[in-house]
């Protein structure tokens, strides 16, 4: 009696037992499926779009009118966006698939700005034919190429999930039909022959590059370096560690590790190999109360820039999150704001002290340079703006505008229905360079 | 006393009547000493904005945050009065606005942390402005009304303040409070406090009045010193009306908070996850700089240009794979973020980091390393 009761609860629990093992399988399953539906999606619209920006760069060779020409430009813009976009949403991110991503954006850089452009006026010259042609050619390559491994992956009945798999799992090198046709792709990429992009693409250079040209002066030792550290944060004796940048940054600096006895906090700064200036620092202490304002802790940071020689200094823009204060401060000289050379500071509020300090910027761009004077008067400029803004402000800036040359511009604050704008006008053609809108303070939402 | 009506609605009556006799003592609060600046916060910058706006200089919204709107409003007041045109409020300005205009601190900060909607802080009677529907009846006005033996119940601001219009000498009764013919229930006999006998506007409180409490300030806020300026002018002035602008437009007293430029409220949370996930066991800048990671890719042409993309990028984070970007971030997390926002980059403008002890790919380590901060190899 006893035993086939035992038997019958026994059946029971593994019946029951296998039935939620088989659901628990299902239900994986079923989101397995539709994990690898959005990358199949993803792949699927890559694809797609790059047979699309083949075309619509043919359509662009192929027409006559100029006016025509602004819309199919701005169209192979946008499929250049949209397929950046699928790209990003493939499990590609560990291997070296850079190169089309970066040839992409290229591409959209160099539609968007002819785009843009009054081709009425300034027509494409002959080269940017050439580059057009050149991209035409180069499309078809990587539409070819996609084509294939998109044929593949239909027929073979490929899994992006295997993808995944391939590359979390170590063999090298990576044995994955779908991996290898994005490596051929990416190999043919590189080997295109470098397209004239025209003498205006911004630079790809990194901030890095830039900074180690720019920066001047003598090597320092660790040990001098040391010195410039405490003497920055004006500690003495303080423990004291120092360690030398890798070779990934391309200027030499030493990382230093301060120990500050009497908040309890590590203090972390960066100083440059050449000059030894420091370039960055940060405390990581946690910030309490308020105690001091906004306004005084501006006094603190302007105190720290006199003390290391940092002059001509303004502060352009100050922000209070809490218990820290933040200045962005610009050079001024000659009364202009010369906004590329940016120094921030950030000051607790709750006992005055320095706990942030960034200069890359002013060390990439700050030299003692001439600025010209603007050749048309604010007058003039002011009539470029919209006339229903109302100004509010104005100041003469040197900024650096979107193909990142400095130019000289009146800097307008104005005001349109309770929202802020700053609108750049260069001070010597009268063109508008920039515009921004100011964000306002962000309303606290509450979830009820 | 009408005997329809029911006890539990009288007994409420009677106590927000004691509540609302209790708290409505006129704060006049003064400035505490500090320079007020652009992109300060807190308790000076609501008074800054509420006495601005009662002179017609600001119409924005009450929310403690002195952006640009307050900003514009400062200076036009400076140009007007003959003050040097900066844009910070110091001891001259705020001398002056202390005798040119009210300010009602327990009032305003009631509504400044409930986000109660009302249209115009202004000279006008109060009841005016408390809300373009429905609000209440503002402490002070409550008082008058119960000098003259006509104290009303407050009603409970409506949700989204879609009640009926309030009218003057006929109050629309709250849910649950009976009308009495006539419109005004007449308070059923002042509930006495002990102690107490309800001051008249203009008057020094009664001894045992309690000074209204301070709030207690948010995080990151100064208190205002409780030192209270006797209040020289009436409560209800009726010098210089400010015509009263009743727009039906949302709230405009609501607390608020300064953002980087560019970057929502929403955004940093989202990024604060994705720190506080991939480096919470990390030091504070270990923390930065994965933040920065974050805002280095958003900038770069090789990966996608929103946080979220960068951030959701199949395979680009461990804690997104795992789920740990959905743990509620601390606020070092948010300060992490914050700094790298505002130009911090303890990185090197690092691309890709990786932890040598749990990294899988062979790829990883033939980047160019940078430098190692905490547990993690940051690299181009």
């Amino acid at each position: 009696m006893l035993r086939t009761i035992l038997v019958a609860i026994l059946g029971v629990a593994v019946v029951s037992t296998a039935y939620w093992g088989y659901q628990e399988h299902q239900e994986k399953n079923s989101i397995l499926i539709k994990a690898e539906n959005t990358y199949q999606r993803a792949f699927h619209d890559l694809t797609f779009n790059l047979d699309q920006l083949h075309d619509e760069i043919g359509a662009t060779l192929a027409m006559n009118s100029k006016d025509q020409l602004s819309p199919s430009l701005a169209d192979v813009w946008r499929l250049t966006s949209m397929a950046q976009m699928n790209l990003g949403q493939l499990p590609l991110t560990l291997m070296p698939f850079s190169k089309t991503e970066e040839y992409l954006y290229k591409v959209g850089n160099f539609s968007y700005r002819n785009a843009i452009r009054d081709l009425e006026h300034e027509p494409l010259s002959e080269e940017e034919y050439q580059t057009l042609n050149e991209l035409y050619k180069q499309s078809g390559e990587i539409q070819n190429e996609m084509r294939k491994v998109q044929s593949m992956v239909l027929q073979d009945n490929l899994r992006w999930m295997d993808v995944e798999l391939a590359l979390a799992s170590e063999d090298e090198p990576l044995n994955n039909a779908i991996v290898n046709g994005f490596h051929i792709v990416n190999e043919k990429v590189e080997g295109f022959s470098e397209v004239d992009w025209g003498a205006d693409l911004p630079q790809l250079q990194s901030n890095d590059d830039l900074l180690n040209e720019r920066l001047n002066g003598e090597e320092v030792t660790a040990e001098e370096a040391k010195e410039i550290a405490l003497r920055f944060v004006e500690l003495e004796n303080a423990e004291i560690h120092i360690e030398e940048t890798g070779e990934g940054l391309a200027y030499g600096s030493y990382s230093v590790r301060i120990n500050d006895p009497e908040h309890e906090a590590n203090i972390f700064m960066d100083i440059s190999k050449k000059g030894g200036h420091p370039i960055w620092l940060l405390q990581d202490r946690q910030v309490g109360e308020t105690n001091i304002s906004l306004n005084e802790a501006s006094e603190k940071a302007k105190e720290l820039l006199e003390k290391n020689g940092i002059e001509d200094m303004q502060i352009v823009d100050s922000k209070q999150y809490n218990a820290v204060g933040v200045f962005n401060f610009a050079y001024l000289k000659d009364n202009v704001r010369v906004y590329p050379d940016a120094i921030v500071v950030e000051v607790s509020l709750q006992d005055g002290e320095i706990i942030g300090y960034e200069s890359s910027a002013y060390l990439t761009n700050h030299r003692d340079r001439d600025v010209s004077q603007p050749t048309i008067s604010v007058e003039e400029a002011q009539e470029r703006l919209n006339p229903s803004l109302e100004v509010m402000e104005h100041h003469v800036a040197l900024i650096k505008n979107d193909l990142s040359e400095e130019v000289l511009t009146y800097e307008f604050f104005g005001v349109i229905n309770n929202d802020t704008y700053r609108i750049f006008i260069n001070a010597q053609t009268g063109h508008e360079e920039k515009i921004e809108k100011l964000d306002n303070a962000e309303p606290v939402y509450k979830s009820a | 006393m009408n005997k329809a009506i029911g006890k539990i609605p009288l007994l409420i009556m009677i106590c927000l009547l004691a509540f609302s006799t209790f708290t409505s003592a006129p704060q006049v609060s003064a400035f505490s000493e500090q320079i007020i600046q652009r992109g300060a916060t807190g308790d000076d910058v609501v008074e800054l904005q509420a006495r601005l706006q009662y002179i017609g200089f600001y119409h924005g919204t009450i929310d403690g945050v002195y952006g640009w709107g307050t900003y514009w409003a400062v200076r036009k007041y400076q140009d007007e009065f003959g003050l040097e045109v900066d844009g910070l409020v110091g001891p001259q300005m705020k001398a002056m606005l202390e005798k040119s205009t009210d300010f009602d601190y327990e009032w305003v900060h009631k509504q400044f942390y409930e986000g109660r909607k009302f249209t115009h802080y202004g000279p006008d009677p109060k009841k005016n402005q408390s809300g373009p529907k429905g609000s209440k009846i503002p402490p002070l006005e409550q008082k008058r009304r119960q000098q003259q033996g006509q104290g009303t119940a407050p009603g409970t601001p409506a949700p989204g303040g879609q009640a009926p219009e309030v009218t003057p000498g006929g109050e629309t009764p709250a849910p649950g409070t009976p009308a009495a013919p006539g419109g005004e229930t007449p308070a059923p006999g002042t509930p006495a406090t002990p102690g107490e006998t309800p001051a008249t506007p203009g008057e020094t409180p009664a001894p045992g009045t309690p000074v209204a409490p301070g709030e207690t300030p948010a995080p990151g806020e100064t208190p205002v010193p409780g030192e209270q300026a006797a209040p020289e002018t009436e409560p209800v002035p009726d010098e210089e009306p400010v015509p009263d602008q009743t727009t039906d437009e949302g709230p405009n007293i609501e607390q608020a908070i300064n953002v980087p430029q560019g970057f929502s409220e929403n955004d940093i949370r989202i990024m604060a996850q994705a720190v506080y996930g991939e480096a919470r066991g990390e030091p504070y800048i270990g923390q930065v700089a994965v933040a920065a990671v974050i805002l280095n890719r958003i900038n770069s042409p090789t990966f996608p240009n929103t946080p979220s993309g960068v951030i959701f990028e199949p395979r680009a984070f461990t804690a997104v794979a795992d789920g740990q970007i959905y743990l509620e971030p601390n606020e070092t997390a948010r300060r992490a973020v914050l700094d790298a926002i505002n130009g911090q980059d303890p990185s090197g403008h690092a691309l890709y980091y990786f932890n040598p002890d749990t990294a899988t790919s062979g790829w990883i380590w033939t980047r160019p390393q940078i430098k190692k901060i905490g547990k993690h190899i940051f690299c181009k």
